[in-house]
Parts: C-alpha cells; sequence; structure tokens
C-alpha cells in the first residue's frame, strides 16, 4: 500500500481509460438531437464587413440556424478573463484571421459545413494590417481596437494595451565596468494540443449546461451567467478532463456563442474545431526583448534595463498579464542592485495570445540569460560561475518586496553542471550551454475541496482542477490515501462538473498540487478529526489523546484501522464521513502582481550540442535539467512534466513558429507545415532530476514543477550552439536555415 | 444528398454492413457511425498519428483513408486490443512506465506500437523513434512512450 502513497509513483488515476481509448474527452461525448455547429471566417485578418447574406446556407437540407452579429443581442455582448474586448462574433470589421463572423448549425457536419460554405460574406479587406511590433506603434497605422471599448484608458487611442513598470534601485546612475546591450527575439508559437478545442452545449431545464475541454470550468461558468443573465446555479459547466491545455484551455472562447445557439434552437448544439481553427484560436505571444546588463569586472551584477515588447493580438484574454507576470521576474534569480524593467502588450490583428505554458517568462528568460552569456564571454569569465556568483541564496529578498528565494538554488545549478559534466574536455565541434529560469508560481488562489470517507472506507475526493495530463488526480488520491489509509484503487477523484464539485479559481501556474492540494489535504485532515470524534465516543478516551495517520487510529494503547472505526462508529445505518478543505491566498494591496509568488519555479538547464556545418543542423548530443522541486509527490509524474516541458521547449527553441502573410494569414496552418517535435527530435540523451529539501509551500514541502524546463531550453541551446560554432544568434527558432546562414556568415 | 455505397468491413472481429458517404473517411464511421470514440481526430492530413488504426496488418491513418477503400478490410482500433477484459501487454507497458499523460495521444501511439512489435518483435531505440515517427505527444511523453514499447517487447519474450 505504501507504493500508493506520497514519494511513490502510483500508476495514473485514469491511465486504463487511456490506454483502452475508453476516456471520453469532449468530442467523445454524444448527446442526443444534436446540432452541429461550422464556424465562417474570412480568408484574411483585417476586413470590414458590409453584407452577410445567409439566404443560400439557410437552404441546405438539415440547416437549422444561422447565427451572425445581427443575430446576436445587441449590442453584442464582449467577454474576457481581464478586459471584456472579445465580441462573440466579429462586429464590423474582423481583427485576424480566422475570426469567427458567422456559424451554422445543422443536422450533420457535413450539412453544417456546406451551410457555412454558402454564407455570402461581403467584405473590404482594409489595408495597413497591425503584424509586427514596429508596424504597430508606428503612428500611421490604423488602431486594432475601437478606442469606445476601452473607456477611460489613456492608451486607447494607440495600440498598446497597457505598459508595465517594475524594478527598484537607480538604473542611471550605476556606473559597471562593462554594458552589454542586445535585443532577441522569440517567434509566434501555437499550443499544438493534439486534442482540438471542442465545445458542446444544450437547454437544461430553465438554465444551460455547458461541456468544454476547458482549464477554467468556473470561470467559464461566471462568463456565461453574466453573458446569459442567469444565476451561477443555473449555468452547469462539464469539463470533461482535456486532452492537453498547456494554458490554451484557459479562458472561455467559443462557448458563448454555442450557448446562445442552444437556447435559440433549444437543442444541444456541438462544435469541435479543427486543428487548423485551434491555431487560429489560441497562440504565445511573440516578444521583442531588449536587454542592458552592467556587470562588474569580476561578473557581478549591477543593474538590468529590461524594455520587452509582446505582441499580443486582436484582443487581451489573458495577455497583459502574460506581460505583467512575464516580466515582473526579468532579472531572474539574481541578486541585482538596480532594474528598470518595462514591458508592453501590445495589440495587433493577429490571433488573441493566450497563457502558455511559462507564462511570459521564457520569452525574457532566453534574452536575459543570453545576454549574461555575453557578458561573462565578454568578461573571460566562466558561465557557471558568473551564475552562481549573482544567484540569490535561500531566504534572500532578490526582489526587493516579493516572496524571498524559497530554495538553494545553487544545489541545482551544481546538478546540473555535474551531470552535464561541466568543464569538463569535449570533442570537437562540441559545445555546452546552461541557463537557470525562474517563474513566480500563482499570487493569488482560492481552491475548496470536499473529501467523503464512505462507510467501506473508500474514499470520494472533490477537486475543481482539470486533469489536462499532468496528473492531479493521481496526486490528490496519493494525498487522500496517505492521510486516510485508503489503497488508491479505492479512491475516486471527481472533477469536472460545478453543479458537483465546489469551487476552484483555476488550473494554471503549477499551481494544482500546492493549492488544491492543500484543500485535499485539509478536507482529509477534516475527516481525520470527525475520525478522532468518533473513535473517542466509541473507546471513552479523550480526543487530545487520538491520533490519526497514515490509515490508523492510534490510542494511547493501541492502533485500529480508520475502517474498523469509521464501521464501529457509523453504527447499523452506515453513512460517511465528510471533510471540507479550503486553501486561500488572498490579493495583496499595492503588490504590484496583486500578491506575493506562493512559490518560484526554479530551474537549471544544461545542453551539450553540434552543429552539422553542412546544414546548419543542431544536434543535441545532451540535454540535462534539474527542478528544485520541493518534494516530489510523485517522481515519475515530475519526469513527465520535466522532460515534458524540456521537449516543448525544444519546439520553439528549434522548428516552431508561425508564418504571417502581408494579408496577416497564417501560412504555416496546420499540421504539415508547423512542425512540433516528434520521437526523432529528441536530444540523444534527455536527463531530468530534482532537488528536494521540502522547501515548498504545498503538502509535504511540494512546489509546482511543470513549467521550469522550458524557461531553460532556448538559452541553453543558444549558448551550446554559440560554444560550439562561435556563431551568436539572437533570434528564434533556431532553424537550419537560420544557423547555416550564421555560419556562413562568421566566414 | 451525398452518394453512399454499400460496404462491409470486420472491426475488431466484428463484420459490419454499412451503407457510407463516399466522401467519409473510416475515422468519420468508425466513429460517428460505429461510436468507437477510442480513435481520435486531430490533424485530419495524416501528420498527428491520433487516428492510427491496424488495417489488415498495417498502421494506418485512419483520417487518410476513405471508408469506401475499407470495404473488404479488417480493422482494429484501440478497442479491439484488450481482450476479455485485460489489458494487452502494451497497454500493461504503457501504464507502467508513465507513458500516458493527457492520453489523447495514447490509442494512436499504442496501435503504432502494436504495428510495429508486430513486424519487429524486438525494435532498438532508434527503430522505436522511426516506428512511433507519425504519432505526435504534445506532452511529449516519447521517452517513456519508447520504454514501454521495449518493455512490452521483453516481456512477450517472457
Amino acid at each position: 500500500m505504501s507504493a500508493d502513497r506520497v514519494g511513490a509513483s502510483p500508476q495514473r488515476v485514469g491511465g486504463h481509460g487511456r490506454v483502452t481509448g475508453l476516456q471520453q474527452y469532449v468530442a467523445d461525448i454524444r448527446l442526443q438531437d444534436v446540432l452541429h455547429v461550422k464556424l465562417v471566417a474570412l480568408d484574411c485578418a483585417r476586413a470590414r464587413l458590409l453584407s452577410i447574406d445567409t439566404t443560400a446556407a439557410k437552404q441546405v437540407p438539415g440547416v437549422r440556424l444561422v447565427m451572425t452579429a445581427a443575430e446576436l443581442p445587441q449590442p453584442v455582448p464582449r467577454f474576457g478573463p481581464q478586459f471584456s474586448d472579445r465580441p462573440i462574433l466579429a462586429v464590423g470589421e474582423t481583427k485576424y484571421h480566422g475570426e469567427p463572423v458567422a456559424a451554422v448549425a445543422a443536422e450533420t457536419k457535413d450539412a453544417a459545413e456546406e451551410g457555412a460554405r454558402l454564407v455570402r460574406v461581403e467584405y473590404e479587406e482594409l489595408p495597413g494590417g497591425v503584424f509586427s511590433v514596429a508596424a504597430a506603434l508606428d503612428p500611421a497605422s490604423p488602431l486594432v481596437q475601437d478606442p469606445a471599448i476601452r473607456p477611460n484608458d489613456p492608451l486607447a487611442t494607440t495600440n498598446i494595451l497597457r505598459e508595465h513598470r517594475f524594478g527598484w534601485g537607480d538604473v542611471d546612475s550605476a556606473s559597471a565596468d562593462l554594458v552589454v546591450e542586445n535585443s532577441y527575439a522569440f517567434p509566434m508559437v501555437t499550443h499544438f494540443a493534439i486534442e482540438p478545442h471542442g465545445f458542446m452545449a444544450a437547454p437544461d431545464g430553465d438554465g444551460v449546461a455547458c461541456w468544454s475541454s476547458i482549464q477554467h470550468p468556473y470561470l467559464l461558468q461566471k462568463t456565461l451567467a453574466t453573458i446569459l443573465g442567469l444565476p451561477l446555479a443555473k449555468v452547469r459547466v462539464f469539463a470533461p478532463d482535456p486532452g492537453g491545455g498547456f494554458g490554451g484551455k484557459q479562458n472561455p472562447k467559443l462557448e458563448p456563442l454555442i450557448a446562445l445557439m442552444a437556447l435559440r434552437t433549444g437543442r444541444p448544439v456541438r462544435l469541435i474545431l479543427t486543428l487548423d481553427e485551434t491555431f487560429q484560436a489560441v497562440r504565445r505571444t511573440s516578444a521583442e526583448v531588449r536587454i542592458r546588463t552592467g556587470f562588474y569586472a569580476d561578473g557581478t551584477l549591477v543593474f538590468q534595463d529590461i524594455e520587452s515588447n509582446y505582441l499580443v493580438g486582436a484582443y487581451a484574454d489573458i495577455a497583459d498579464r502574460v506581460v505583467s507576470k512575464g516580466s515582473y521576474l526579468a532579472c531572474g534569480p539574481y541578486r541585482v542592485p538596480a532594474a528598470r524593467i518595462v514591458a508592453r502588450g501590445i495589440l495587433s490583428h493577429t490571433t488573441p495570445a493566450t497563457a502558455f505554458r511559462g507564462f511570459g517568462n521564457p520569452q525574457v528568460n532566453w534574452a536575459r540569460e543570453s545576454n549574461i552569456d555575453e557578458g561573462a564571454r565578454a568578461l573571460g569569465i566562466d558561465r557557471l560561475e558568473i551564475r552562481l556568483r549573482n544567484l540569490a541564496r535561500h531566504g534572500e529578498a532578490f526582489v526587493p518586496g516579493d516572496t524571498p528565494a524559497d530554495g538553494d538554488w545553487a544545489q541545482t545549478v551544481q546538478k546540473a553542471a555535474e551531470l552535464i559534466g561541466w568543464g569538463t574536455p569535449l570533442p570537437a565541434g562540441r559545445g555546452r550551454g546552461l541557463a537557470l529560469g525562474l517563474k513566480s508560481g500563482p499570487t493569488t488562489g482560492l481552491s475548496y475541496s470536499t473529501v467523503r470517507l464512505l462507510g467501506d472506507g473508500s474514499v470520494l475526493v472533490y477537486a475543481g482542477t482539470s486533469d489536462m495530463g499532468q496528473g492531479a488526480r493521481t496526486v490528490f488520491a496519493q494525498i487522500a490515501a496517505e492521510e486516510l489509509g485508503a489503497p488508491i484503487d479505492r479512491i475516486s477523484v471527481v472533477m469536472g462538473d460545478t453543479a458537483v464539485v465546489p469551487y476552484d479559481q483555476q488550473t494554471s501556474a503549477s499551481r494544482s498540487s500546492v493549492l488544491m492540494g492543500t484543500a485535499v489535504l485539509r478536507a482529509c485532515r477534516d475527516v481525520q478529526a470527525k475520525l478522532r470524534t468518533m473513535a473517542s465516543r466509541l473507546h471513552g478516551i479523550d480526543e487530545a489523546a487520538i491520533v490519526v495517520e497514515r490509515g490508523m487510529v492510534r490510542l494511547p494503547d493501541r492502533e485500529i484501522p480508520i475502517v474498523d472505526v469509521l464501521r464501529a462508529g457509523l453504527g447499523r445505518l452506515g453513512g460517511e464521513l465528510i471533510g471540507n478543505g479550503e486553501m486561500r491566498m488572498d490579493a495583496q494591496a499595492g503588490h504590484p502582481l496583486g500578491g506575493n509568488a506562493a512559490f518560484f519555479e526554479f530551474n537549471c538547464t544544461a545542453i551539450e550540442a553540434e552543429v552539422d556545418e553542412g546544414t546548419g543542423e543542431v544536434v543535441l548530443v545532451r540535454h540535462v535539467t534539474v527542478g528544485d522541486v520541493g518534494t516530489a509527490l510523485n517522481p515519475l509524474q515530475v519526469t513527465m512534466q520535466d522532460e515534458g516541458a524540456a521537449i516543448m521547449g525544444l519546439g520553439h527553441t528549434l522548428m516552431e513558429h508561425i508564418i504571417l502573410d502581408e494579408s496577416g494569414r497564417i501560412r504555416n496552418l496546420g499540421a504539415i507545415d508547423y512542425r512540433i517535435p516528434t520521437s526523432m527530435d529528441l536530444p540523444l540523451e534527455l536527463r531530468s532530476a530534482s532537488v528536494e529539501n521540502a522547501d515548498g509551500p504545498g503538502p509535504y514541502g511540494v512546489k509546482g514543477v511543470s513549467e521550469g524546463s522550458l524557461l531553460c531550453t532556448a538559452p541553453a541551446v543558444v549558448a551550446a550552439v554559440r560554444d560550439a560554432t562561435g556563431v551568436v544568434i539572437r533570434d528564434l527558432p533556431l532553424t537550419p536555415e537560420r544557423v547555416w546562414r550564421a555560419l556562413r556568415d562568421r566566414r | 444528398m451525398y452518394d453512399t455505397f454499400p460496404i462491409e468491413v470486420t472491426v475488431n472481429g466484428r463484420r459490419r454492413a454499412l451503407d457510407v458517404a463516399v466522401h467519409h473517411t473510416l475515422l468519420d464511421v468508425l466513429r460517428d457511425r460505429l461510436g468507437l470514440t477510442g480513435t481520435k481526430e486531430c490533424c485530419v492530413v495524416g501528420e498527428c498519428g491520433a487516428c492510427t488504426v491496424i488495417v489488415d496488418g498495417r498502421a494506418m491513418n485512419s483520417c487518410l483513408i476513405l471508408a469506401v477503400e475499407a470495404d473488404g478490410a479488417e480493422v482494429t482500433t484501440i478497442e479491439g486490443l484488450a481482450t476479455s477484459g485485460r489489458l494487452s501487454p502494451l497497454q500493461e507497458a504503457f501504464l507502467e512506465k508513465g507513458a500516458v499523460q493527457c492520453g489523447f495521444c495514447i490509442p494512436g501511439q499504442v496501435m503504432a506500437a502494436h504495428a510495429l512489435l508486430a513486424r519487429n518483435p524486438h525494435p532498438t531505440v532508434a527503430e522505436v523513434h522511426e516506428g512511433l515517427a507519425g504519432n505526435l505527444c504534445r506532452c511529449a511523453g516519447y521517452q517513456q512512450i519508447t520504454e514501454a514499447v521495449l518493455a512490452a517487447a521483453e516481456a512477450a519474450d517472457r
């Protein structure tokens, strides 16, 4: 049974359904009498809508509804997690390639597709589409958003969504022995969850039910309630486990549209996006980062001056938060006496950018680590040494006013250096690179859990987290196994139904093991308290003398399995014990991000690479990633998250980038032209390791772990390529062509 | 509204006679007509491998086969792999080695691996990587998937 508890790696809860095909993702759920929905979009980014003629579409046999903006409540409702700027369907003008202008509901998929083809949209493609930072900031360029939807915003007459300024110390009067200044670019990339986003909605009594592959079901519930004017209790969101999320499935997108279509037709409706449509629905924000770092001759950091421009897209989604949270830690895990950080979210006629694993940090992290490497080389200081020299010590307030360094990070760095053999001789043509990465965990949070210890000792855990592959069900079951003594095969974790499962703020920021994990732990401890009361009554012993742990009720003179106390205590009527747990992290007034980091995700990645000088292909010989995880509740799942983030990082480092044409169309739409890492793209050796000091804030000392290695991949690879070849590349990805050109120019 | 064509196809050992729309793929028919939703739909251009099934002994992207082309074929889907409620050694190995994360690509990975082991019972690591190169996993559990395939190959010897 100990194999089920924390620190072990039991088989994934929900794994059986996933290897047999029985696991039901949204698209696998069949509703009776359902209508199929197909979206209508234009073949350009920025266009004025002149008219939409639905006559022919409505004549297609089986078509039941063609929804256009004119058919929606007026003014067309807008929504969004931060700004209410995204309309349910495009109003007057399309702002990005793929923005839906109409939707057709029909009895069959074929009829819906036929109807969608026959919706006649008369439009005028508008010149001046804004597809780059430079274009957005050009005063001659059009405004992406109508200033009227950003009332009282002084930036509403610009394409800057918002500008953030962080910092401390006095950068301008700092004097350094060496100042290194460069700019670094990070590409637009897309999430490419293998499950395309799927949505269904149906009338549900006097309310509505909605199924979505969403990470934040309670945010969706609130969004639908607001738009439809319904109480929360009349909006039921079913959130089946997503088939990969990575941030792209956090926020509502098309659910308001299909909920309105379900209510209009009085029937269930279903919209499963194609992969191409998901490319047009979510992406990571690209960024241009300029960094000026001041060093003393011995490598000590004097100041950092960092300006980041993120190209966020046509609607804000959560991208402004991505910009601020991504940049707040721009100076990384280092002791920097003076810092000036400016970060802008810049609107453009492109897919609205949203959360994506790393949440704005990978863009700045790659720039800063590359910049520090350039400084080390200029100073003739070892690149590992310069990092260790400046690394914040455990407990050091390295970002004034925020959470002090919450780990002995040097251990992590040393471990990575040791595993890559830093400083040992290399064969000719090989190089090494090393990078550190830091990201704030959640800055606020609210998670509730209910745990029911049933009459036979089996357990139901209710947790509103979305298990999108990170393995939250397994971790919560392990916590319940640890606390209540039930083996994992006698524990069920219930998720994904807002009518049944108590509220959870969201599944993001690597929070769930820490925040929901704490709520589950507290709910289990609440059950334990009731067991103590029960045992006290049964045995006439003071509660204070009774301990419940590891599946046993310990009395002063003996111990009894929990299930025996439970059976005796419940008596002939049976029943159950119910425990509740809550984990709350309130916002902090005056904090630039709204609150201190619950924990930091810290990673060190080291890479050994060689480059084919003839083709420009980068070969990763060894890839080492080490994370400071606090405690590995499930070591195998930690490895899976860490390797997964590392390989995803290889995507934007070596091959992934969305390419736009002059009309703002995505030229590499879909799996043929947009490549993500396959089994053939792995490093020859990939090794993930952890440092565990039980110094995290979650149950048993856990910290979040699912993003750290992604922060470091690009700078570590680029540094290794530089080390191997001498070429400096400040644009991602390192496609063979880009590397080949850099090699050619070097000569 | 659409032309249909009668086909007979054996799916997981069961003979099915169907009238299928001539433009529908085997994937459409498996999921929408036969309710076999274990086979997943993602890219529909034969690049991601999520819809991999075994057709007459070969791993195929069912999104690239018209249903009419499957007339007379023998098809095995993920639902046909476990026998009498017992997981196949490959399915067991996927669970044991931690090859499953979100799980959406897993039916395709398992079917591709099944076909690989059928034609090459003792693959090397490189052969597993090549054999599964057409099956994308965005969770990127590639190392664990490879370990699972190798473990299943080894288990078959015991």
